[in-house]
């Protein structure tokens, strides 16, 4: 009989099973992600999360009967109270597929839970915007290298002994050692054992004699030889060497612009919000440092934490552009653009006051446009109470929008529509039209 | 080396604990039950691998396919979310036979799981005949080994999606992979992979006749039937064994696809006689730890306190719930260990009833004996006819249901009675028939002469036919390995009236 303890052996041998699991039902599993995030749950995509898919998403086939019609005898166990002939009204269905029509044959193959799968979050959100990408990502973001890091980089004959390569040290010494002709101590051994095998024999014929004067003269020759050539010499040492490496810093930041008058409701502010949480997680994916800075505004602009900016509520009327002269302070304040990439998302209902709007017009050609990567602006519409066409801030950026193809518009009035319209602003494009200065 | 005294004392366990357990449970089941085993390996692991082990039949090594992680999905979601407990031992049937002892487990549990898996279960695989019959335990870990090896290799070559087509239509047809009439052919798993090598060189060599091309000119028709018949007999038609038909007559696969198809059908095979075991072997399994646990006991080996434990767990795996609590199957380890018990008393202690009823066995006074017997020779079905007694009958208080689908009712139609007994235990036998849950499917043609369509047959039990989507996307699978038009009909037993037709694959 043997023993063994398996409990340190590789755990997870089923990680690969797992994968492949996932990639079959990748359609399904897509769609359960995106599912989830939809049902507002997107507070949570930060963290790992369960998905269910449905089982036929895995369903395994084989042939199988199923009983339909005739007889069939059940035997059940713990009766108290039945005797022969005793009638029972049937269970409603379930109970083994009695009754059933032939139609209902199929489904009886499916009586499998569905499955659900905790995703990590890079799962998640691999999955989540599988075909997404963002746009200009090319830009500037290798122009930033401030920062450095040690890397390895080779060996060297000096350092501090916490980095000495004793691997190779023990090589080059070796090397050298074999190079040098230096006595093994196990041949200077061999020869003292014989020398004091020699001395104890009494008394020495001549050649005995002769052998114990060559061998001495010997065993000083090799002590002399191993004391000259050391075990490990100086020139043997070497030391790990680092050298700092410049390392590009890919840092973004993402303004939120978002209009909080009275005309915003409750629930026109959470629709926004959906799509800025998409936009940060988004961009979070991509970038090792990403800011927000978020900035409301209705006829005054101010910077705001993020509680506030979606939960404290303001009145007043509306003046776009003060919200755009405050992100160009913040931006020119804090965020060089040579060592950002800056991203803009706006959301608003479509309200500004009419002499405002050509001053919004200037600034965003003019000063906004050329520094961003991209800017998204999303129009949120009221669910039906307010039907208008095409409002005048709306008429306004799609003028801008037909000279410089990084500002992205889009109208949104429920929440099913966020992500199709965050999908198709940042699907992935053939690589021709990505090309533009 | 017999020690005395107690072997342990509280729910700490250590590796000295577990060996001096398995000496003392060694002891009394050699010298007292005679029980007879394979040499035991023992492995202690964490729940974490106990789920992988479940993952894959119990099996330590499988290859990689996604079926195996949607399982895990499913037993680490019940598991986590408590609705299932690890069961307290798995056991697989090789030689050595390898027992997992999960390191949760208190120290009654770990002797308990010994008695159970490495005595009761090992005893049962080395000596039942349906084992011996159609599986191969000293091999079968290696020919995982090489399975896996062999479809990692596969996929290194020809690409997971080729590789996962080839076993997910094999899967698909897993269960028409056994020869069940024809007798098994016991299989010598350790010159399998010499075969593998083989095999690309007899195909070269070998003559397949659905690749016949040359003219079969004017013969007359009758002289075109015999050749026609002698093909038949050459294919082996008909062939109750669709995994088997393909690998050697299937003429568009290649020799690795042939392979897999090949290791899918004997992996099947070494399962095959589990689900007709189950109930006796849990019900020995279950009877060996009651017996070795009582002992230990009785010889002051383990304290009251244990034996306390030990007659806990034993009590909720033996419960059977009743149909109120919403249970239509019985628990395998509580009917298989009444009747355990109940032959053991009908030997030793029998009533006038037991006498009438079990006239061979009812007092002989070898017990031991007698239920060694049973499982060599017997499986679930001629184990349940021949020895369920009225009293297990009563004690289960079963009855039996008529569902006639033309009634709006059940009818009942035999209780746990005079009347009833030989009813009930016959539909009881029959429900552990393996032709209750295996579909009989048979090739039963192949048009040699015109567009190579395959022709198989169902043989409907009473009123059942295939599940519908089901038996679609399992005949695709198959006219897909088939490589053409594959035509299933189902017939109608009695009448032979083909009651439903179906086909895939291109004509």
């Amino acid at each position: 009989m043997d023993i063994i303890d398996r409990r340190s052996n590789p755990h997870g041998k089923n990680l690969e099973n797992r994968r492949r699991a996932l990639e079959r039902a990748r359609g399904a599993v897509q769609k359960a992600v995106r599912d989830a995030v939809a049902n507002g749950k997107i507070r949570e995509v930060g963290e790992g999360k369960a998905v269910s898919i449905p089982a036929d998403a895995l369903h395994e086939p084989g042939f199988h009967r199923v009983f339909t019609q005739g007889e069939r005898h059940i035997i059940l166990t713990g009766n108290h109270e039945f005797s022969r002939g005793d009638k029972l009204r049937r269970p409603p269905s379930g109970g083994g597929g009695q009754g059933g029509g032939p139609g209902q044959a199929g489904t009886d193959g499916g009586g499998e839970d569905a499955y659900r799968f905790i995703l990590s979050r890079d799962e998640f959100l691999d999955l989540f915007f599988d075909d997404l990408e963002l746009p200009d990502l090319i830009k500037r973001e290798i122009s930033a290298t401030e920062t450095t890091a040690p890397s390895r980089a080779g060996l060297s004959n000096d350092g501090s002994p916490s980095q000495l390569d004793l691997g190779r040290t023990i090589r080059y010494s070796m090397a050298r050692r074999i190079g040098l002709g230096r006595p093994k101590p196990a041949e200077l051994d061999e020869i003292e054992a014989r020398i004091s095998e020699l001395e104890d024999i009494r008394p020495l014929s001549a050649v005995q004699l002769d052998e114990l004067e060559a061998l001495r003269e010997k065993r000083g020759m090799l002590r002399q030889r191993m004391n000259r050539i050391p075990w490990v010499d100086p020139v043997d040492l070497r030391y790990r060497r680092f050298a700092p490496t410049p390392k590009p810093s890919t840092r973004a930041v993402m303004f939120c612009l978002m209009d909080v008058s009275g005309s915003m409701t409750e629930r026109m502010k959470d629709l926004a919000k959906q799509f800025f949480l998409l936009l940060h997680v988004f961009l979070e994916k991509r970038y090792k440092t990403l800011d927000v800075v978020f900035i409301r505004h209705a006829e005054t602009a101010e910077e705001v934490d993020e509680e506030t900016f979606f939960h404290d509520p303001r009145t007043g009327g509306t003046v776009v552009s003060t919200a755009l002269e405050e992100m160009l302070r913040v931006q020119k304040a804090r965020y060089p653009v040579q060592q950002w990439n800056i991203y803009v998302a706006q959301a608003s209902d479509g309200d500004n006051s009419p002499s405002d709007t050509p001053q919004v017009v200037r600034l965003l050609d003019e000063d906004i446009l050329p520094l961003v990567q991209y800017y998204a602006y999303i129009e949120v519409t009221g669910s039906g109470s307010i039907i208008r066409g095409e409002t005048d801030l709306w008429q306004a950026y799609r003028s801008v929008a037909e000279k410089q193809p990084h500002l992205a518009i889009r109208q949104v009035s429920d929440r099913k529509e966020i992500f199709p319209v965050f999908r198709e602003l940042f699907a992935r494009r053939t690589t021709g039209e990505v090309s533009h200065a | 080396m017999t020690g005395t005294g107690l072997l342990y004392q509280g729910a700490d366990w250590n590796f000295t604990i577990i060996r001096d357990c398995y000496n003392a449970i060694e002891e009394i089941a050699e010298k007292e039950l005679g029980l007879d085993v394979f040499p035991n390996r023992i492995e202690v692991i964490t729940s974490e691998q106990m789920l992988d082990v479940y993952t894959a039949n119990g099996m330590p090594i499988n290859y990689h396919h996604w079926s195996y992680g949607k399982r895990f999905a499913g037993h680490e979601n019940a598991y986590r979310r408590g609705l299932m407990g690890l069961a307290y031992e798995v056991v697989i049937n090789s030689n050595p036979c390898i027992s997992y002892l999960m390191e949760e487990n208190s120290a009654t549990m770990q002797a308990l799981v010994i008695a159970h898996a490495a005595f009761g279960h090992n005893h049962f695989f080395k000596n039942n005949r349906l084992f011996q019959e159609w599986t191969d335990p000293s091999q079968i870990l290696n020919y995982l080994e090489f399975a896996r090896g062999y479809i990692s290799r596969c996929e290194e070559i020809h690409g997971q999606a080729a590789v996962e087509r080839v076993l997910d239509a094999a899967h698909a047809l897993q269960g028409q992979g056994v020869n069940r009439h024809s007798g098994s052919r016991h299989i010598d798993l350790k010159d399998e992979q010499a075969r593998a090598r083989e095999r690309r060189a007899y195909e070269d060599s070998s003559f397949n006749d659905l690749w016949r091309t040359l003219p079969q000119g004017s013969e007359p028709e009758h002289s075109g039937n015999g050749e026609k018949q002698a093909l038949r007999r050459r294919l082996g038609l008909p062939e109750e064994n669709i995994l088997y038909f393909l690998e050697k007559h299937a003429p568009r696969l290649a020799p690795w696809e042939r392979e897999i198809i090949r290791i899918v059908r004997l992996i099947a095979q070494y399962f095959y006689p589990q689900p007709q075991l189950k109930l006796m072997n849990e019900g020995c399994a279950t009877w060996v730890h009651d017996r070795i646990m009582s002992r230990l006991h009785e010889k002051g080996r383990i304290d009251d306190a244990a034996f306390m434990e030990v007659i806990h767990s034993t009590t909720n795996v033996i419960a059977q719930f009743g149909y109120e609590q919403g249970s239509t199957s019985f628990n395998p380890y509580a009917l298989g260990f009444a009747m355990m018990k109940d032959i053991e008393r009908i030997c030793t202690d029998p009533t006038d009833e037991d006498r009438r009823w079990q006239p061979d066995i009812a007092g002989n006074g070898d017990a031991y004996g007698t239920l060694r017997h049973a499982w060599a020779e017997y499986r679930d079905e001629s184990f349940v006819l021949q020895f369920l007694s009225p009293k297990v009958m009563r004690d289960f208080r079963m009855f039996r249901l008529l569902d006639d689908t033309r009634d709006p009712y059940l009818l009942v139609d035999a209780i746990h009675d005079e009347a009833g007994y030989r009813d009930i235990r016959r539909t009881v036998a029959a429900s552990y028939d393996p032709s209750t849950w295996y579909t009989e499917i048979e090739i039963v043609d192949v048009d040699t002469f015109g567009d190579r369509t395959l022709r198989l047959e169902h043989r409907t039990k009473a009123g059942q036919a295939l599940a519908d989507s089901d038996m679609k996307l399992t005949l695709n699978a198959l006219a897909d390995l088939w490589g053409y038009r594959v035509v299933l009909d189902e017939i109608d037993t009695p009448t032979g009236r083909v009651l439903l037709s179906h086909e895939a694959g291109q004509a």
